[in-house]
């Protein structure tokens, strides 16, 4: 079977229902991709097929056939997407883990809605757990990360 | 806290890096060697400022060697080593800049590599109970002035001047009579043959000249990289040849497997190997808990030929672990006379020639700690050597525990230390680098890299201590608290260490027990006993929860039955600004966190200035809408002071909503106010979390929990979107105090007294749950 991940041609002949995370944190060594839970919980591996937020950790690779997967590592070629820098300059991580996830959820959620309300935001974000509590400043983030989208 | 048994090691040379970790630069190649010296005793006096902390009894003590620590290239890149582990303070970031700073170096052109585990080299790395800054500030200041003399020496011979000639000047040496200046990689040749000077011989910078400490202008050192998703955590590790496992743990302390289906296991395609592993009895330290791992080529595997596995357990007598029974056996016990730890005046007189006598229960269940990151290791054990990377917060004891699980010298065994995804203490305990060791040696060096899972997390954590306090106050006529018992039950954390430890020791009893500055003249504080049933571990500011939240809440309460503000109650109750010395009234000692009492007296003058300011900043005694409410508390650990105010909304439904909180610190002299604030939002929401959501029960002695489905953290929205936070400011000679802890104490009393006030009804029983709505 084939996918594209970060624009780059892939195939894939192994268990159609290894999920994605394992393929891409395995076999790729994409690791921004990260393992917090492994049920859909708390969106530490979120990565884009075909543009929109998906959860690594329980998208089978059988559904992934002619899809085109965006890891952390290829949301931009120099790491300054709006949505990075806007990280960035609010200081949001502590240790870090959930970022990757927390930042690719915003990136989607932002591609979706260049304009979205607090509500929104709030809304679209609650799938991505930090346990390091850096919820004030992820949203804050976002906020600013619309403004320059 | 440390409880390694790790002591001071012959000093050694570096075991030769065998295999380069992903994303984490190997040292070597600078001009100043990091040449190992013996450790440099701390000379008493001198022209620094100094004053004792608690760093020198530490496994590895204090080591503040420039060349150890410091190396700079010929291009001028400084590099310094960070020896603490990072996960999520700062840490990393804010000791080497504390060495830039003082050594005039340009932050722009610092680079940072992790140390490994080499305690007589580094000094002490448990980088636990909120002690990197605390503890580290002195040394890695002395660290940087000394480079900077070096540096000063080098520019003298350079200019051919006396050393009065020159100054170090933001990553150059200026001669000062003609104006000209050298850099720092031109002088790095020369000031590798300089003497490192004495204690006495260096001098501190005046804070007037500070470029970053205490500024808030450095950004965490890892920020690109983690923003990038290339930050290397040990659940990302990637060695050549790795094979990937997962291990079946009992499930109950203490449990061996009995039967397992080997042959279902081997048949999932990718699996290796099926490998036993042996239990150690308690008290067991941080040993693996045994079971049946399995090996695999990949993750997934590994996973689907665990599930194959179907064990059967023997649990053992731990099987009788319910918590709705332990509970109950807790409430008795802490009605009952306990042991007396502290003592002072008579509280049976006192009582009886009270007015009122109130009494109060309180019940804080386990908690877990759910680092983000779940548990990972990789090690590759081969030749009688051993090399280890783990996201530990112990790198020292982790280089010991190795090699005794190995039988192998600690100068064969390296521990490679990655960026941690969160550790909150579970990463203090070193049982899964301790598998990975174990299975490499089994697949006779084949590098092994053991995975935990979220349900793995959930279900072997070392937990949060579940606790019981009975308080009882008496009040006089004239509306005075003249007397004040507490019983705290608790299975202690010493039950990892010792036999059947009985009772909270006392490490736990100086987390907010013993050490309350209450002005009542009749204290009495006791314990009462109970038995660990499953592994008891540190975890964000330990003891400090329950007691504070017992004490703090108990407050809030007399202060409604007296019919006096909280917040000036709280004040009354802390008393007049002193020194609080319960050194002669207790029975055994006061553990000050390790540290001397002088240097971290209790202070309640500090304490008192907290209060006031944050609830001046929450403006405190504002009218409220019906149905909000703010409630107050405060608490003094990790050497550090905290007073929250938190400010709540109910619904009708009894939903509740937190918009606000107010934290102000006090810290001592503090260095990277930006990263303070971060972890005091940080701790509004875990303190959110312990006071709405969380809770580990058990029932046959398992654990009822598996995953954030049943184990529900803070989510975003979910309150604590508002924090506020404070800091008192003070010169360097105010000792540094802890940071990464002391946020959380406060917030679960704060919480339950603004819920009181939002709706009149007390919450006694942590987590709220749905207590409001019931
Ligand atoms: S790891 Fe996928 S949602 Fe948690
Ligand atoms: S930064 Fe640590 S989990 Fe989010």
């Amino acid at each position: 079977m084939k996918l594209k991940v970060n624009q780059q041609d892939r195939s894939y002949e192994g268990d159609p229902q290894m999920p994605l995370m394992w393929y891409l944190r395995d076999e790729l060594g994409l690791t921004g991709t990260k393992f917090g839970c492994g049920t859909g919980l708390c969106g530490a591996c979120t990565v884009h097929v075909d543009g929109k937020a998906a959860r690594a950790c329980v998208t089978p690779m059988a559904d992934l056939s002619g899809k085109s997967v965006t890891t952390i590592e290829g949301l931009s070629a120099d790491g300054n997407h709006p949505v990075q820098k806007a990280w960035r300059s609010a200081n949001v991580p502590q240790c870090g883990y959930c970022q990757p996830g927390q930042i690719m959820n915003a990136a989607a959620l932002i591609a979706a809605n260049k304009n979205p309300s607090d509500a929104q935001i709030l809304e679209g974000m609650q799938g991505n757990i930090c346990r390091c509590g850096c919820y004030q400043r992820i949203f804050a983030a976002i906020k600013t990360a619309a403004k320059e989208a | 806290m440390s409880f390694s048994k790790y002591k001071d090691q012959p000093l050694i040379k570096n075991v030769s890096r065998r295999d380069i970790l992903k994303g984490i630069v190997s040292g070597g190649g600078f001009v100043v060697a990091a040449q190992f010296l013996p450790r440099m005793a701390v000379a008493d006096g001198g022209s620094v400022n100094q004053y004792k902390t608690g760093a020198d009894g530490m496994p590895g003590g204090v080591v503040w060697n420039p060349q150890v620590f410091v190396s700079i290239a010929k291009d001028g890149t400084v590099t310094i080593v960070s020896h603490r582990s990072e996960m999520g303070t700062g840490s990393r970031t804010s000791l080497p800049m504390v060495v830039a700073d003082e050594m005039e170096a340009d932050w722009s052109k610092v680079k940072i590599v992790q140390a490994e585990g080499d305690e007589p080299k580094y000094g002490n790395q448990d980088t636990d109970g909120s002690r990197s800054v605390r503890h580290f500030i002195q040394p890695m200041r002395w660290c940087g002035a000394a480079t900077r003399n070096m540096l000063e020496q080098a520019g003298a011979v350079y200019f051919t001047c006396s050393n009065m000639e020159v100054r170090a000047e933001n990553h150059k040496v200026v001669h000062v009579p003609s104006g000209k200046s050298v850099g720092y990689g031109e002088l790095a040749d020369i000031a590798a043959t300089m003497k490192v000077p004495s204690l006495k011989q260096i001098a501190l910078k005046d804070p007037k000249d500070f470029r970053y400490m205490g500024k808030g202008n450095v950004q965490l050192y890892d920020m690109r990289d983690i923003t990038m998703g290339t930050a290397t955590y040990a659940q990302d590790v990637h060695v050549d040849g790795m094979k990937f496992a997962v291990v079946a743990r009992p499930p109950v302390l203490g449990g061996k497997a009995v039967k397992w289906d080997e042959a279902a296991a081997m048949k999932v395609p990718g699996v290796i190997k099926v490998i036993p592993i042996n239990g150690t009895p308690m008290p067991a330290k941080f040993a693996p808990l045994g079971g049946v791992a399995v090996v695999a080529n990949s993750t997934w595997a590994a996973l689907k030929g665990r599930e194959a596995l179907k064990v059967q357990w023997d649990d053992g007598p731990n099987k009788v672990y319910d918590s709705v029974k332990f509970k109950a056996a807790m409430a008795e016990q802490a009605r009952r006379p306990g042991k007396i730890e502290r003592n002072e005046g008579d509280f049976e007189a006192a009582v009886k020639t009270a007015d009122k006598v109130i009494e109060r229960e309180y019940y804080v269940p386990h908690g877990s700690h759910a680092t983000m990151e779940p548990p990972a290791a990789v090690a590759k054990v081969a030749g009688g050597k051993a090399e280890v990377w783990a996201c530990v917060q112990s790198p020292g004891g982790t280089r010991g525990d190795v090699a005794s699980t190995l039988g192998i010298p600690e100068k064969d065994v390296r521990v490679n230390v990655t960026l941690l995804g969160g550790g909150f203490g579970r990463k203090s305990k070193c049982d899964f680098a301790l598998e990975a060791a174990l299975l490499s040696k089994a697949m006779g060096g084949t590098p092994i890299k053991v995975v935990w899972t979220r349900e793995d997390d959930i279900q072997h954590a070392f937990y949060h201590s579940v606790s019981y306090q009975h308080v009882t106050a008496a009040i006089d006529k004239n509306k005075k608290v003249i007397a004040w018992r507490q019983r705290s039950v608790s299975p202690s954390l010493m039950s990892n260490f010792m036999p059947d430890p009985k009772r909270e020791s006392a490490l736990e009893l100086g987390l907010g027990l013993i050490d309350t500055p209450f002005n009542v003249p009749n204290l009495r504080l006791e314990t009462g006993e109970a038995v660990a049933h499953t592994r008891i571990g540190w975890f964000r500011s330990v003891n400090n929860i329950p007691h504070a939240f017992a004490m703090q809440s108990m407050i809030g309460e007399l202060a409604a039955e007296l019919g006096k503000d909280p917040k000036d109650f709280l004040l009354e109750m802390i008393g007049p600004g002193r020194i609080v010395d319960p050194r002669k009234t207790v029975t055994s000692e006061l553990w000050n966190y390790g540290d001397p009492f002088e240097t971290y007296p209790i202070d309640t003058a500090r304490m008192r200035a907290v209060v006031e300011r944050v609830a001046k900043e929450a403006g405190w005694g504002k009218k409220l809408p019906k149905g909000e409410g703010m409630g107050i508390a405060v608490q003094r650990s990790f050497q550090t002071y905290v007073a929250s105010v938190v400010h709540v909304k109910v619904d009708g439904k009894g939903n509740v909503e937190v918009p606000r909180v107010d934290s102000c610190i006090d810290c001592g002299f503090h260095i990277n106010p930006e990263r303070i604030h971060s972890q005091i939002e940080g701790a509004a929401v875990m303190g959110l979390s312990i006071a709405k959501l969380t809770q580990i029960t058990f029932k046959d002695g398992r654990v009822q929990q598996s995953n954030f489905h049943d184990y529900p953290v803070l989510r975003i929205g979910q309150g604590a979107m508002d924090v506020r936070t404070y800091i008192m400011p003070h010169p360097p000679e105010v000792p540094a105090a802890g940071v990464g802890e002391p946020g959380v104490p406060p917030f679960a009393p704060a919480f339950c007294n603004a819920i009181f006030a939002a709706t009149g009804k007390r919450i006694r029983e942590l987590p709220l749950g749905d207590q409001l709505s019931a």
